[in-house]
């Protein structure tokens, strides 16, 4: 398939060799940039965390590289950031439920209309990204208001002003708006490369139309809603602006708290420590994700005694699908 | 909060030809300061003079905190260029001087950063004989308290952090202004609307503990944690009450009838009740039990390159005029005692600007809280749950 069929078949061995030396060559060459970027802004940043997390906070809110100690992440025992952190997870967790409730028959829709027609929609449910997170958020947040549409509508309906700006139910509102469009696009890409004459199949075999789509469509497209599901939690779990601007700061997640750290209390390393820890708790989130996610891709056979009741109809359908 | 356009953007366009003139020279003077032995180190402080200048001044200050006008008079006046830029918190200044992420010649630290600053040797000393007109500040402002031997900072505006309200939540009140609104459930129910905070961590936490009867001063010279997780306790309380916390428009949802009563910088509230033209319905007060004051003060950060050309900026804004010409603007104290007869009076016969001597006598700086400054965090932290 590729570059393998430059070098000439007569060249034995060692011009195999000397070609796959320069291909390589090649590929180094082609992925340095992008390497070297993440080295200085990602790998670099990255490890200075990591140093300042073992540091010392001094009595005038200056870091120093000294004394080394663990001291930042014994105090993430403490109840106040157990609270938070619970708090944090507790929202990314209910933020990524309603994200799948509302988007999977959402990408279903798209994903069961004329070719035409799913590229006009899916252009549409990207649309609102082309405008700044922040210029949304705060769209939300004269919606919800007090003077807003929303409290005019209620009001002229006799139900009074409307409350909600402020609340933990407008935050939840603005993170499930915020993020929805991650949980839509997997889901729609696993919907729309599944195929559907094995839903016919089941219905040919008398499966009700509920139990071709927990048996068959729901296991074809579990890749997609766990990948949804990371897309969603991850950024919803360390979100800071959302709650801050539709809760008016009063509830603090783990986002905000970890800002605080830096700015206002100048308390690197606890800041720094809490970011470690954030970075580990997605990383293995993202691992378990792959092992999942590449089990349900290539069809599972090297594990597939691990799947459960839609084993014998998934497999084939996604050897073919990809 | 719109940030104010930064002075230099705004006037290049016309000066372009100066700006590059005065690029040469600055240039040519590089030059000459190269070749003269890298002895440009040694230019320090002491060789200034009154009003002598040294290159562009790069001028950080708060958001909001001085007339464009007066920028260029000093312009005028020098024939140099004023970069000016804003910062919206004292961290956030303190974080770039700190880290030399920009250098400055100019800041404009709150009283409790002048005391972290110089403590942490961010500080340059002034040259007071270059500072002729350092002499028009009031006394009570010449020997404060986080600058002890005065050499490091010139006072420039002074406030106080109270509560704003519509005068008909003022006459629910009796008529008096009372942190109670805030922190006790029955008074706090007499108002119809939403209560904000600000989301500042030394601000609530002294808040409350005004409330309680403690004098901020002597809770943090005493390391009395106690007092401040007391004070911790009554925030938590008081959260589910808070319709939000909010440092920037405190001013306009109040205003906007978002609030009813919030809890804010006073100059904050003033600028936004001139913008909406809401005087007469809404007021800025100092509760009765007291409340804070704070100083904000001009200093040369320690690795400023223009530190002539910074001493001519605070000559030029002691001067009683310009002195005047801040208040003026910004509806904030002026710690210039020469520039009384300048301000213009509804400023000096405003009771939430200049309090009277018995509310005066209520008011408390915010000192340098060391360590303790973890556990003021934490508290404000804690409650927001």
């Amino acid at each position: 398939m590729g570059p393998a069929r430059r070098s000439p078949p007569t060249a034995g061995a060692a011009g195999e060799e000397a070609a796959a030396v320069a291909r390589r060559r090649q590929g180094m060459l082609l992925a340095s940039p992008g390497a070297l970027y993440l080295l200085i802004f990602f790998v670099v940043p990255l490890g200075l965390i990591t140093v300042y997390s073992f540091a010392t906070r001094t009595s005038t809110g200056r870091t120093a590289l000294s004394g080394w100690n663990v001291e930042s992440y014994r105090a993430i025992g403490d109840d106040i950031i157990v609270g938070i952190i619970g708090r944090s997870a507790w929202l990314a967790t209910l933020t990524t439920v309603l994200c799948v409730v509302v988007g999977y028959p959402f990408a279903y829709y798209i994903a069961t209309r004329p070719r035409h027609v799913r590229a006009v929609l899916l252009v549409l449910v990207m649309i609102p990204f082309w405008t700044n997170a922040l210029v949304r958020v705060f769209a939300i947040r004269f919606l919800l208001g007090s003077n807003g549409p929303a409290s005019a509508l209620s009001e002229s309906l006799g139900f009074g002003t409307f409350r909600i700006l402020f609340t933990p139910t407008a935050v939840t509102i603005g993170m499930v708006y915020s993020f929805l469009t991650f949980m839509v696009l997997p889901l729609y890409v696993a919907l729309e490369r599944m195929d559907w004459s094995l839903t016919e199949a089941a219905r040919d075999l008398y499966a009700s139309g509920a139990k071709a789509f927990w048996k068959v469509t729901l296991p074809l497209t579990r890749s997609g809603i766990v990948a949804g599901c990371v897309l969603v939690f991850v950024p919803s779990f360390g979100s800071y602006v959302v709650p801050d601007i539709l809760g008016g700061a009063k509830t603090l997640l783990i986002g905000s708290y970890i800002a605080r750290q830096f700015r206002d209390a100048r308390n690197w390393p606890l800041g720094a420590a809490l970011s470690v820890l954030l970075i580990v708790a997605m990383l293995v989130a993202v691992a378990l994700n792959q092992r999942s996610g590449s089990g349900a891709e290539d069809g599972g056979r090297p594990r597939g005694r691990r799947r459960g009741p839609g084993r014998g109809v998934a497999e084939p359908a996604t050897a073919e699908a990809s | 909060m719109t940030k104010s356009t930064t002075a230099t953007s705004r006037w290049q366009p016309r000066r372009s030809r100066l700006t590059l003139i005065l690029a040469i020279i600055a240039a040519a003077g590089l030059l000459a300061a190269a070749c003269s032995g890298g002895e440009d180190e040694a230019a320090t402080a002491a060789d200034c003079e009154a009003g002598a200048t040294d290159g562009d001044l790069a001028f950080y200050n708060w958001a909001e905190y001085i007339d464009d006008e007066l920028l260029a008079a000093f312009e005028a006046e020098t024939g140099i260029n004023v970069e000016y830029t804003t910062y919206e918190s004292n961290e956030e200044m303190l974080t770039k001087v700190q880290s030399e992420a920009a250098i400055y010649d100019l800041v404009v630290p709150s009283d409790y950063m002048v005391d972290t600053m110089r403590r942490e040797g961010l500080l340059l000393e002034l040259n007071f004989d270059a500072i002729p007109n350092a002499a028009n500040i009031g006394a009570e402002f010449a020997n404060p308290p986080f600058d002890p031997e005065h050499k490091y900072s010139v006072a420039y505006q002074w406030g106080t952090t109270g509560i704003g309200m519509s005068y008909e939540v003022l006459e629910l009140l009796g008529g008096e202004s009372t942190w109670a609104v805030i922190f006790d459930p029955a008074t706090a129910a007499l108002v119809p609307g939403g209560i904000s905070m600000l989301d500042d961590a030394p601000e609530t936490v002294a808040a409350a503990l005004k409330y309680l009867g403690y004098s901020i001063v002597d809770v943090i010279n005493n390391q009395n944690e106690d007092a401040i997780r007391e004070a911790g306790d009554l925030l938590r309380a008081t959260n589910d009450r808070l319709l939000k916390y909010d440092s920037v428009t405190f001013g306009d949802d109040l205003v906007n009838g978002e609030v009813d009563v919030a809890h804010g910088w006073s100059g904050g509230f003033f600028l936004t009740f001139f913008e909406a033209d809401a005087y007469d319905d809404y007021a800025y007060t100092i509760p009765a039990e007291g409340g804070v004051r704070w100083v904000d003060n001009m200093a040369i950060p320690h690795n400023a390159d223009n530190i002539c050309s910074a001493h001519a900026m605070i000559n030029f804004l002691t001067n009683a005029e310009n002195g005047a010409a801040l208040t003026n603007w910004t509806y904030y104290g002026s710690p210039n005692a020469a520039a009384t007869p300048y301000i213009l009076d509804e400023i000096l016969e405003d009771p939430g600007i200049y309090p009277p001597p018995e509310v005066d006598a209520r008011l408390e700086l915010i000192p340098h809280a060391g360590d303790l400054a973890v556990l003021i965090q934490d508290m404000h932290s804690q409650a927001k749950s």
